[in-house]
């Protein structure tokens, strides 16, 4: 287990408190000064060499990410865009940050700004979590009183400015170029890429969108050293990332644990175990509903980290691990997560739009055993159709789930829904059944 | 994609009182010169807070003329994002949410409740037109399920019994508690804390 000190975020179940003062003590805020003054091309590199992957789902080096911000400021300024969009269902790490550490996550939007040249910096804050957000606002409040943000930045020389942009409940906002959207004053429908948002973002501009827990740890990283936040974990998936457990355990949470530490481990000794012993496990999602899920076998020995989840037909997305357990019908249990991408799709691509309905449909029917045999492949078929026929990546979210539980499940669902086509068994349900092949099925047996 | 019904029932005018007014030009002074339209999405939401927690077509017109946009452009960010409500919800405006996680602890059993106590069908008045209730994706509070939000706050950890409490307080019009109904506090491990301990006793 991870020893106290080397967890980043020591305030994750407020027993310190959340003010400037307490966060002070803590260690925020201490040597942003210094930490700036060593200059951008040492930032970037330092965030390079501590490996640090983006923890919004996608896990892209968040060094490399910066260094594709133009060097120079042209005609365009730049933009620095905080997705605190968080909703994936089985992730909630991001909530408890911006209610009890909120200062980590200003004082590494001064940073980031820094880095990248940027004077104003937009956090993206999902609609729901209006009182996360007036804590937020607090917490940037007094960070203006004490002159840490604004003119002259805790004295850096670098003036930065940072507003709260509130979303109104949309999932697909926390793709990164609906949500620059969303802030333009528009739906919030994904852009073509490339050009990516480094060159052309926010207003056009370039921007650097980055989830709030990867800004979050970027103070920490500078000040204890790159090499420090590299020896945690495994190589290439290294550091400490919030896990959050929930679903049918006993103890659900979240815990700030390194990357790398079993799954087992997580359930077992932060959890409680899941509910009614490990024999009962039936599945675990392991990143968030987008990401296909795990069997028994597997989670048994999988390790907690992007690469070897990925070996695993699975991914760590935002780590938000859902557990499953005998109890529950694993195939409503899918039907429910079909419904809730039907409902998200923004609309813009047909294969996503009219896909996640169809998912949702026949999974809603093989959850009530009504479905044919053959409707099995076909729904495997809409999958393959919708993945990578998108303009975001939420057709491959809505669809690997759909896979996952095929892969993993297929002998369960033919049990339940083990039928003939209607057509074969002549039922007379119009609104179901080809017309046309009756009729002529009707002709042949008057004749 | 959310369907969304718009009112029958709509009022004629529609003005941002000087309390708004003063919200939404700090709002306006967010945002570089020239792309006022940002500001739509924060001016819908103190429309919203203003007209008793549902906008009107007037207000949406209001806002566009405001803006200097195209009526249109302010109706599809209305009807896009799901957390507009073009129709009356009672000045208390129930949200469970029953997306996976939420479900297999027992969200449904809290959509009975409201079924029960509210109304038979969702986004309808209650008798007393004090609250509605309404089914909703995930609300990230995924450990502390199940869940639902009222207004502005979470209510977490529910039971049947705790819920059947918290709606019957809402239809006579008083504000629950928000927070954890099982004395948890935030998202800690219940009596299985294994990380932090000195701070915590500290």
């Amino acid at each position: 287990m991870l020893k106290d000190e080397d967890r980043i975020f020591k305030n994750l179940y407020n027993d310190l408190g959340a003010d400037l003062n307490s966060s002070k003590n803590r260690g925020d805020w201490t040597n942003t000064k210094d930490l700036c003054e060593k200059g951008r091309e040492w930032i970037i590199d330092e965030i390079k060499k501590s490996e640090l992957r983006g923890r919004g789902g996608a896990g892209f080096p968040t060094g490399l990410k910066w260094s594709f911000a133009p060097k120079e400021v042209g005609s365009r300024p730049h933009y620095l865009v905080i997705n605190a969009d968080e909703s994936e269902p089985g992730t909630c790490k991001d909530r408890d940050i911006l209610r009890f550490e909120p200062h980590k996550l200003l004082e590494g939007c001064l940073i980031a700004a820094y880095a990248i040249n940027s004077h104003k910096c937009y956090i993206y804050l999902r609609g729901e979590y209006y009182n996360e957000g007036l804590e937020l606002q607090k917490a940037i409040d007094e960070a203006y009183k004490d002159n840490l943000i604004g003119k002259n930045a805790s004295g850096t020389g670098w003036d930065l400015d940072i507003y709260i942009h509130y979303g109104a409940g949309a999932y697909i906002c926390g793709e990164e170029t609906a949500l620059l959207e969303s802030i333009e004053g528009n739906k919030g429908q994904p852009r073509l890429k490339p050009p990516f948002p480094a060159l052309v973002g926010l207003y056009g501009c370039p921007t650097i969108v980055n989830n709030v827990e990867t800004i979050s740890v970027v103070p920490t990283i500078l000040r204890k050293g790159s090499k420090w936040f590299a020896s945690l974990g495994k190589p290439k998936n290294t550091g400490t990332k919030i896990f959050c457990i929930s679903g049918n355990v006993n103890k659900p949470c979240n815990v700030e644990e390194e990357m790398g530490i079993p799954l087992k481990d997580l359930i077992d000794t932060h959890a409680g175990g899941v509910v009614g012993g490990w024999e009962n496990l039936q599945a675990v999602i392991p990143g968030g509903s987008s990401m296909p899920l795990l069997n028994k076998e597997i989670s048994e020995k999988i390790t907690m980290d992007f690469d070897s989840l990925v070996e695993n037909k699975s991914g760590l997305g935002t780590a938000g691990i859902v557990v499953i357990n005998k109890d529950q019908d694993i195939i409503k249990c899918f039907a429910r997560i079909a419904r809730f991408y039907k409902h998200e799709s923004c609309g813009q691509c047909t294969p996503c739009r009219e896909g996640s309905g169809w998912m949702w449909r026949i999974l809603e029917r093989m959850a009530k055993g009504e479905a044919s045999r053959e409707e099995v492949e076909m729904l495997f078929d809409v999958t393959k159709q919708i993945e990578g026929h998108t303009i975001c990546a939420f057709g491959e979210g809505s669809a690997w789930p759909v896979q996952g539980l095929l892969r993993n499940f297929k002998k369960e669902i033919i049990k339940r829904n083990n039928f003939d086509p209607l057509i074969k068994s002549n039922k007379d349900i119009p609104y179901l059944v080809d017309q046309h092949l009756l009729e002529k099925d009707n002709a042949q047996n008057k004749s | 994609m959310s369907l969304k019904k718009v009112s029958k029932d709509q009022p004629e005018k529609f003005e941002l009182n000087q309390q708004s007014l003063e919200a939404a030009k700090k709002i306006l002074s967010n945002y570089p010169k020239g792309k006022e339209k940002s500001a739509v999405m924060a001016l819908l939401y103190i429309a919203q807070r203003q007209n008793n927690n549902w906008i009107p077509l007037s207000a949406i017109k209001y806002i566009a003329k405001f803006l200097n946009m195209p009526y249109i452009k302010v109706y599809e960010v209305a009807t896009f994002y799901s957390m507009y409500n073009l129709s009356p919800v009672g000045n208390y405006h129930v949200q469970i949410c029953t997306t996976t996680p939420c479900m297999i602890r027992g969200a449904y059993k809290i959509v009975d409740v409201c079924k029960k106590k509210i109304s038979e069908k969702e986004n309808v008045l209650s008798e007393n037109g004090n609250c509605s209730w309404t089914e909703v994706e995930c609300l990230g509070a995924c450990i502390n399920a199940p869940m639902m939000q009222i207004n502005n706050d979470y209510y977490e950890d529910l039971d049947i019994k705790q819920s059947e409490k918290i709606i019957d307080e809402v239809l006579m019009g008083k504000k629950p508690k928000p927070g954890s109904y099982r004395g948890r506090i935030n998202s800690e491990p219940e009596n299985n804390r294994k990380t932090l301990l000195d701070l915590k006793n500290a």
